[in-house]
């Protein structure tokens, strides 16, 4: 009991930063709300991310893929079939005709990731390292090729922007539910096992611990919680294209993620929001932003800006923000 | 379909994806560091070339060169060099390459624009000639020729120089060639010298069939080769160029040979190609099985 409630500031802290956010969406233009929408979307799926990558210490490339197919499936599931006749009529019978609500959209998109990530994690969970970071791209690439020309699973290279929206509440319902689930994992005995092979394989191995089928769990949850995210993500924007999830997801992703420190979830949710706001913040001020002064900043300067914040960040603290610590009330040593 | 246009084809794309290849196994055999960033030292050439139009093409080409060596390293100077100090991982490496990539791309996104520049330097190289009845761009045997000349130079400065004899000892036991007095950060600003020079001739052979210079020129052909040294394998020079070299030819011939509908999924095939190769061979279907160190957990 004592260390339940020892712990439950780790748990409070992000999920009150979460609720925080999307309240304050509530108060805000409609313009302005997007943006603070999108931040709830890019925690869920940075703490999605986390799960593997930090419980592991093995690097993905490859989580845009599980966000990917969760935003297609619950995008295309719940837009009007009339329209999907319409508008993508090659898609496969079951998800011309499906039409189903958002909230079972979400859990159909969690689904699919859990089950891509678990098909994609027996061959590749072997792999550590340099090779794993390489065959997980390579899923990335498979993935994106093939929602970029299969008509049967999606719109194509062409955008499809009929998907229902949804309001920031659900979104931020959704990204409390991973960071809860992240927050049962990392505490269960299947998370500390992982952790312990994170820390040194070798020694995990030797006290029984199986790498290969641990490592396997958590990519299998953190594939089911990526998505989530791209379901939450797909309602949010209301638009599908192939774009969305690819390079520029997976680097911004990945540099929350090390911005906020990979080794904890308060990190990860900290690490979205601060990068989110920063980008957010940069995409006003090329438009011209009043801070005392007229900034206007050209165009382009948000790309450098979270990109050099993300390689100052690996260079001077490689272990981010939090330096991989949990939310404590007080600091302990 | 033309077979002799089509392999013409396939082997000059193989030569110029050899020497990516063997740009990005260079810096990885001495530094264990997979750079992402490479093609955008590709980028850097291109739009200098763009930039230097109006030069005489040599001059313009020397341009290129000093640039893009020059933008090799401050790479290693400012990004990779703190890196390696702190004994960052092989991961955490890769992930800031790719940091680099990213943030080299957004600079020359607002530095040269959206829309793309046009290299001219050698555009009459694009004429044909013919060889028993098949009309053969010229590029496509400057880009073979050139290749396998940088190919071989590579090879002399790494088999018969004290230069390439410090770079193969530090590839070989990187601590144990510091032991012995090689001096690491002089080898590794020479590997990274060796690997500007051949991205800038990759820019300028490249450019010729594809004038369109944009911020993310150089990402695809990254991909690619890098998925050829993968395959290939990272541990030997010769095995990762041959492996960019196959990745070339093999996806050129494909190209070429199969209708538009089926050829879309080309990257697919070869993305799943290198995960095979990761899992069933993890040094590269080049390397020799005996004695192989097989990096897993």
């Amino acid at each position: 009991m004592r260390r339940l409630l020892d712990a439950a500031p780790q748990l409070a802290a992000p999920v009150l930063l979460l609720v925080a956010t999307a309240a304050i969406a509530g108060a805000l233009s409609r313009e302005r709300q997007l943006e603070f929408e999108n931040a709830l979307v890019m925690a869920a799926v940075v703490v999605a991310l986390y799960v593997f990558v930090g419980n592991s210490g093995v690097i993905s490339f490859g989580h845009v893929s599980f966000v990917a197919v969760g935003a297609y499936l619950a995008g295309l599931v719940s837009i009007d079939p009339e329209t999907k006749a319409f508008t993508v009529p090659g898609l496969f019978p079951f998800l011309r005709h499906a039409h189903i609500g958002i909230v079972p959209s979400l859990a159909l998109a969690a689904a699919a990731g859990g089950v891509y990530a678990l098909a994609v994690g027996l061959p590749l969970m072997r792999l550590s390292g340099l090779p794993a970071g390489i065959a997980t791209f390579a899923v990335l690439g498979i993935t994106y090729n093939v929602l970029s020309y299969w008509g049967r699973v999606g719109p194509g290279v062409q955008t499809l922007s009929s998907v229902p929206e949804t309001g920031g509440w659900t979104i931020a319902a959704g990204a409390i539910i991973v960071v809860a689930v992240a927050f049962a994992y990392q505490r269960s005995r299947f998370g500390r096992l992982l952790r312990a092979t994170r820390e040194d394989p070798a020694a995990a191995r030797a006290s029984g611990i199986d790498v290969y089928r641990q490592r396997l769990l958590s990519f299998t949850i953190s594939g089911a919680l990526a998505g989530l995210a791209g379901g939450l993500y797909v309602h949010q924007l209301g638009l599908i294209t192939p774009d969305l999830f690819y390079l520029d997801l997976t680097f911004v992703t990945l540099a929350m993620l090390v911005f906020g420190g990979v080794a904890s979830l308060w990190g990860a949710v900290l690490g979205a929001l601060a990068i989110s706001a920063l980008n957010s913040f940069l995409g006003d001020a090329e438009n011209t932003v009043d801070v005392g002064f007229q900034l206007t900043l050209p165009n382009g300067t948000r790309l450098v800006t979270v990109g050099a914040v993300m390689a100052l960040v690996l260079i001077l603290r490689p272990s981010g923000l939090t330096g991989g610590r949990e939310f404590a009330l007080r600091w302990r040593r | 379909m033309n077979w002799g246009q089509a392999i013409a084809d396939a082997l000059a794309l193989g030569a110029l994806y050899g020497l990516v290849a063997v740009g990005i196994g260079l810096v990885f055999g001495v530094m264990r560091l997979i750079n992402f960033a490479y093609g955008e030292l590709i980028t850097a050439g291109a739009y200098t070339l763009a930039y230097t139009g109006g030069w005489p093409p040599a001059l313009s080409i020397a341009a290129c060169v000093g640039a893009v060596v020059a933008l090799a390293l401050v790479q290693e100077r400012v990004a990779f060099r703190p890196l390696r100090r702190l004994g960052a991982s092989p991961a955490t490496m890769l992930v800031a390459t790719f940091a680099v990539s990213f943030l080299l791309q957004a600079i020359y996104l607002i530095a040269f624009g959206s829309r793309g520049q046009i290299v001219g330097t050698l555009g009459q190289l694009n004429e044909a000639f013919s060889v028993a009845g098949v009309d053969i761009r010229w590029i496509l045997l400057v880009t073979f020729v050139t290749g396998l000349l940088l190919l071989a130079a590579t090879a002399a400065l790494l088999g018969r120089t004290s230069i390439g004899l410090h770079i193969r000892a530090a590839a070989a036991d990187f601590r144990t060639a510091r032991i012995l007095g090689i001096e690491a950060n002089r080898v590794i600003m020479l590997s990274f010298v060796v690997a500007g020079v051949l991205a800038a001739a990759v820019s300028v052979l490249y450019t010729v069939s594809n004038p369109l210079v944009q911020p993310s020129l150089g990402v695809p052909i990254t991909i690619f080769a890098l998925v050829g040294v993968v395959v290939g394998g990272l541990d030997r020079l010769w095995s990762a160029a041959l492996g960019g070299f196959a990745v070339g030819v093999v996806y050129g011939l494909f190209d070429d040979v199969l209708s538009s509908t089926s050829s879309v999924y080309l990257p697919s095939v070869v993305y799943g190609v290198v995960i095979a190769v990761l899992l069933l061979r993890p040094t590269g279907l080049f390397a020799p099985l005996r004695g192989a160190q097989v990096e897993r957990v």
